[in-house]
C-alpha cells in the first residue's frame, strides 16, 4: 500500500477544515465521552489491591501486582552503612535535581543516587513547555482554576495553589542558572497557550524545553559536585521500626551487590510507570519508568492518592513503526493543527484536555473513522503541514526542529504530510500522597515530581509537570535540609519489610513479583 | 499451519505476516532481525541485556549513543539506537562512556565569561578544523562552527548552535585537540543565559505581586467555594 495515498484525505480537506470552529464539550457531554471510552474506565482492566495501606483501592492489575510485590532484599542482610548522609535522593531526572541542588544550597550533605544515568529521566523528554503564569492578562488564581477544571475538580487544593504560586520564582530560578526560555522582542518570557488552558501560559525553549532544563540542572548537580551514584536503583527503604524512614538499599546495576544507605531523610524522584504498559498500551515514558517509588513507598507504610487514573495522552506516535508510542508534542494543536479522521473530518476541538482528546480518538477509531496502516496500527491524522499554510513556510523548522528530526529520521516530511497519532500511556495521575513540603505519611520520606499524587486530580493539565518537578522539588529539598538539622540519624533496621511480608502471607498473596521493577523485561529469552 | 493441503507454493497468512528478516552484527556477532526495528529493539530482539545503554528511547537523552557501519561501506558513522533502524548488513555497537574533563564553574562568580572560558577549557581555541566532531554528531549539529563561535565569544549563537545537542558526547573522542565540544556548548549557551539575556521585568513584576499578597482577596473567594461554584467559576473563565 502506498502511504502517501493515505494522506490525501488530509490535503484535499485543509481549505474546508480551516474555516471550521470546533466547540470544547459541556461538562456533560465530557463526562459522557470519557466514560465510554477513556482507558481508565474499562472496569476489566482493575482490581483491588488486596493488602497494605491501599487494600480494597481498585487500581490497574499492573501496578496492583507491583504494590503486593516482594522485596529483592533478603532478610538478615547486614545494615552495616555505605554511606551516611543527612538527604539521600532517589532519582536523577527533574525533581531529583532540583531537590538535590536545593538541599545541598542549604548545606546538607546530598547523595543522589539513579538507576540510570544523571537526567535519564521522562523530563528530559518534555516538550510542550512548562505552565507558569507570568502573562499581564493571566494570575496564579487562573492556573488554578485551569488546572482543577483539567484535573475533574480532584485536585488537593493546597499542593495546587503551592505549585501555581510559586510558578514565577521557579522561573526566576531556572532563568538565574541560564536556562533559555523562549523570549518576546520585548525581553519578556514567550507565552504559547497548552490544551485545557484559558491563557497563554507556556514557557518554552522552542520544543526542547525538558532537554534544555535538564541540560542545565545536570550541569549543575556537577558543578556543585553533588555525590552522585549512577546505575544503582533503590530496591528497599530502611525504617527505624517506629515509623520514620532512615535510609535505603541500592543495588549496584553493574555487580548486583547491596549498598546501604543511612540518611536522616529520603527524597524519591522516580517518576512514572509507562513502563509497565497499562492496559498493554505502547509508552511515551522513558526507559526506567517502572514506578519504582511507589512500591518502595507501600511497602513502608505510605498511602497512595487517585492510583485508578492514567493519562493517555492524545498523540502517540503510530507510523512508521519506530516511533510507536512516542510522544509527539502537543505544540502542534497548540499552534493550531487539526487531528482529522479517515473520511477527513475534525472531530474534536483540538485544544480541549488530553483526557476528552484521547477519549475521542479512542472513539473515531473504535466506531470505524480510524486510519488502518499497512503495519495493521489503527490512528487518526495530526495535520501537520496545517502549520506551514497558517504561519508561513518555515514555522515547523523554527517551532518544532525535534519533531521535524524525529520523523526525517524514517523519512517522514511532517512539513508536507500528516503524521498519525493514536493515544499513548504518558503519565501517572496520582501517586504517594504528601503534604506541602512533599512529605509522605511516613516520618522524613518525602515524594516529588510524578511519584506523587493529589496536585493533578485525575488529569494532568500540559505543561504542569514540569513546574510540579521544580516545584515540591524545592520544597522537599529546602524541608530535608532543615530537618536533617534537628533529627539525629535513626535505627536502620528492615521491621516494615518482615510486616509486610507477613501481610502478605496472612491475604494468602502468592506469586508475587519482584518489585521494584527497576528496568522493563524487553529482552528475549532463550 | 493446521490445514492439511499441500502449501508447498501458496503463502500462508502467518508467513505473510511474518516481518522480514535482516542480517545484522552486534559488537562482532551476527544475527537475524526484523527488518525495521531500532537498533536498541534488535539488541533486545537477540537476547542482550541493556543496563547502560538505554535512557528515554525517544532521542532526547543520548544514552544509547551508537557506532555504526552500513554493509560494504567503510565509514563508520554514528547514531542513536532507540531512533534509527536496522539495515541488511549492517554492523553496530554501542559507543563507551569516554572520560571526558568536565570544567566545574560558579556562572555568578566568573569575572568575564568569554575569557574564563579559555581557563576552564584552554583546549577549545585549539581546534584544528578537522571537522571531526560535526561528522560524529547524530543530531546534525555544526559541532565545528559551535567550538569556534564560543571561542569567538559569540556565545548567543554557541546556544542556537547547540540548542539540539542530547549530550550523547560522541564529538568528544574523536577530537584530536581533546576538545569535548558537547561541554564547551553548555557552558557557553549558560554564561549566555546568565550573563547576558535581558531580565524579564513582566515576571519580577509578577512575584512581586505574588509577595505583596495582590491575589489574597480573589483566593480568599475561591478557597471558600463549595465544589460547585468552583466548577461554575472555572468553567466561565474566557479565553
Amino acid at each position: 500500500m502506498d502511504v502517501q495515498v493515505l494522506h490525501d484525505v488530509v490535503h484535499n480537506s485543509r481549505d474546508a477544515r480551516r474555516q471550521q470552529t470546533l466547540p470544547k464539550l459541556s461538562p456533560a457531554e465530557r463526562d459522557t465521552l470519557i466514560k465510554k471510552f477513556h482507558p481508565d474506565h474499562r472496569e476489566a482492566a482493575y482490581r483491588p489491591v488486596a493488602f497494605g495501606p491501599n487494600e480494597g483501592d481498585l487500581t490497574v492489575r499492573e501496578l496492583a501486582a507491583v504494590l503486593e510485590g516482594d522485596s529483592v532484599v533478603p532478610e538478615g542482610l547486614p545494615l552495616t552503612p555505605d554511606h551516611e548522609v543527612d538527604v539521600l535522593v532517589v532519582g536523577g531526572g527533574g525533581a531529583g535535581c532540583a531537590a538535590a541542588l536545593h538541599a545541598h544550597g542549604q548545606g546538607a550533605k546530598v547523595l543522589l543516587a539513579t538507576k540510570l544515568r544523571l537526567a535519564d529521566s521522562n523530563s528530559v523528554m518534555a516538550q510542550g513547555g512548562m505552565q507558569i503564569a507570568v502573562a499581564p492578562d493571566d494570575s496564579p488564581v487562573q492556573h488554578f482554576l485551569d488546572t482543577l477544571k483539567g484535573g475533574h475538580m480532584k485536585n488537593d487544593h493546597q499542593l495546587l495553589r503551592t505549585m501555581v504560586e510559586e510558578g514565577p520564582s521557579i522561573a526566576k530560578w531556572l532563568l538565574e542558572l541560564g536556562v533559555l526560555f523562549d523570549r518576546d522582542p520585548d525581553g519578556n518570557l514567550h507565552v504559547k497557550k497548552g490544551g485545557g488552558s484559558t491563557r497563554a501560559r507556556l514557557l518554552t525553549c522552542s520544543d526542547y524545553t525538558g532537554l534544555e532544563i535538564m541540560r542545565v540542572l545536570k550541569d549543575e548537580v556537577l558543578n556543585q559536585k553533588i555525590q552522585l551514584l549512577e546505575f544503582a536503583a533503590a530496591v528497599e527503604l530502611l525504617s527505624d521500626g517506629q515509623g520514620a524512614c532512615t535510609g535505603a538499599i541500592l543495588q549496584d546495576l553493574d555487580n548486583k551487590r547491596f549498598l546501604v544507605v543511612a540518611a536522616k531523610t529520603v527524597i524519591l524522584a522516580t517518576g512514572g510507570i509507562g513502563r509497565l504498559h497499562i492496559q498493554g498500551f505502547p509508552t511515551s515514558n522513558h526507559y526506567g519508568a517502572t514506578g519504582d517509588g511507589l512500591a518502595l513507598a507501600y511497602r513502608i507504610g505510605a498511602p497512595l492518592v487517585q492510583i485508578d487514573t492514567f493519562q493517555y495522552h492524545p498523540s502517540g506516535g503510530v507510523y512508521p513503526e519506530q516511533l510507536v508510542g512516542q510522544l509527539v508534542t502537543e505544540g502542534i494543536r497548540s499552534e493550531g493543527g487539526h487531528l482529522v479522521n479517515g473520511r477527513g473530518e475534525r472531530f474534536v476541538n483540538e485544544l480541549d484536555t488530553r483526557d476528552v482528546v484521547s477519549s475521542s480518538i479512542i472513539r473515531e477509531c473504535e466506531e470505524g473513522r480510524g486510519v488502518r496502516m499497512p503495519t495493521g496500527r489503527v490512528g487518526v491524522w495530526l495535520d501537520t503541514p496545517l502549520l506551514e499554510v497558517e504561519h508561513g513556510e518555515g514555522t515547523l523548522d523554527k517551532h518544532f526542529p525535534a519533531m521535524v528530526r524525529q520523523y526525517a529520521r524514517y523519512g517522514v516530511d511532517i512539513r508536507k504530510d500528516p503524521v498519525l497519532i493514536y493515544p499513548t500511556l504518558h503519565y501517572q495521575n496520582g501517586g504517594v500522597k504528601i503534604d506541602a513540603n512533599g512529605e509522605t505519611s511516613v516520618k522524613n520520606l518525602f515524594v516529588a515530581g510524578e511519584t506523587s499524587g493529589g496536585l493533578h486530580g485525575r488529569n494532568r493539565l500540559m505543561g504542569n509537570s514540569l513546574l510540579d518537578l521544580m516545584v515540591f522539588g524545592k520544597r522537599s529539598g529546602l524541608t530535608v535540609a532543615a530537618r536533617a538539622q534537628t533529627v539525629p540519624q535513626g535505627r536502620l533496621t528492615l521491621d516494615h519489610l518482615q510486616r509486610f511480608r507477613a501481610e502478605a502471607r496472612k491475604h494468602r498473596v502468592t506469586n508475587q513479583v519482584t518489585s521494584p521493577v527497576v528496568l522493563p523485561a524487553y529482552t528475549e529469552q532463550p | 499451519m493446521t490445514g492439511s493441503f499441500d502449501t508447498g507454493k501458496a503463502v500462508s497468512r502467518e508467513d505473510a505476516l511474518k516481518p522480514a528478516m535482516v542480517t545484522v552484527e552486534i559488537a562482532g556477532k551476527s544475527f537475524r532481525v526484523p527488518a525495521g526495528i531500532t537498533l536498541m529493539k534488535a539488541l533486545w530482539y537477540t537476547g542482550h541485556e541493556v543496563t547502560r545503554g538505554a535512557g528515554c528511547l525517544g532521542g532526547f537523552c543520548g544514552a544509547c549513543a551508537t557506532y555504526y557501519r552500513t554493509k560494504d561501506d567503510p565509514k563508520v558513522k554514528t547514531c542513536l539506537a532507540c531512533s534509527h533502524a536496522v539495515e541488511d548488513g549492517m554492523s553496530f555497537s554501542f559507543a563507551p562512556v569516554f572520560p571526558a574533563r568536565k570544567a566545574t564553574y560558579d556562572l555568578n562568580q566568573l569575572e568575564n565569561p568569554k575569557q574564563d572560558l579559555f581557563k576552564l577549557y584552554p583546549e577549545a581555541p585549539l581546534c584544528r578544523n578537522c571537522n571531526a566532531c560535526t561528522e560524529a554528531c547524530p543530531q546534525q549539529i555544526d559541532v565545528r562552527e559551535g567550538v569556534w563561535k564560543a571561542v569567538f565569544g559569540d556565545f548567543k549563537a554557541v546556544s542556537e548552535t547547540f540548542m539540539d545537542c542530547v549530550m550523547c558526547g560522541l564529538c568528544v573522542p574523536v577530537c584530536i585537540a581533546d576538545i569535548a565540544p558537547n561541554l564547551v556548548g553548555v557552558y557557553a549557551s549558560r554564561a549566555y543565559g546568565v550573563r547576558e539575556m535581558e531580565k524579564p521585568s513582566g515576571l519580577f513584576d509578577r512575584i512581586q505581586a505574588i509577595a505583596d499578597g495582590q491575589y489574597n482577596d480573589d483566593w480568599d473567594r475561591i478557597l471558600k467555594m463549595t465544589d460547585e461554584e468552583l466548577q461554575q467559576a472555572s468553567a466561565t473563565i474566557k479565553s
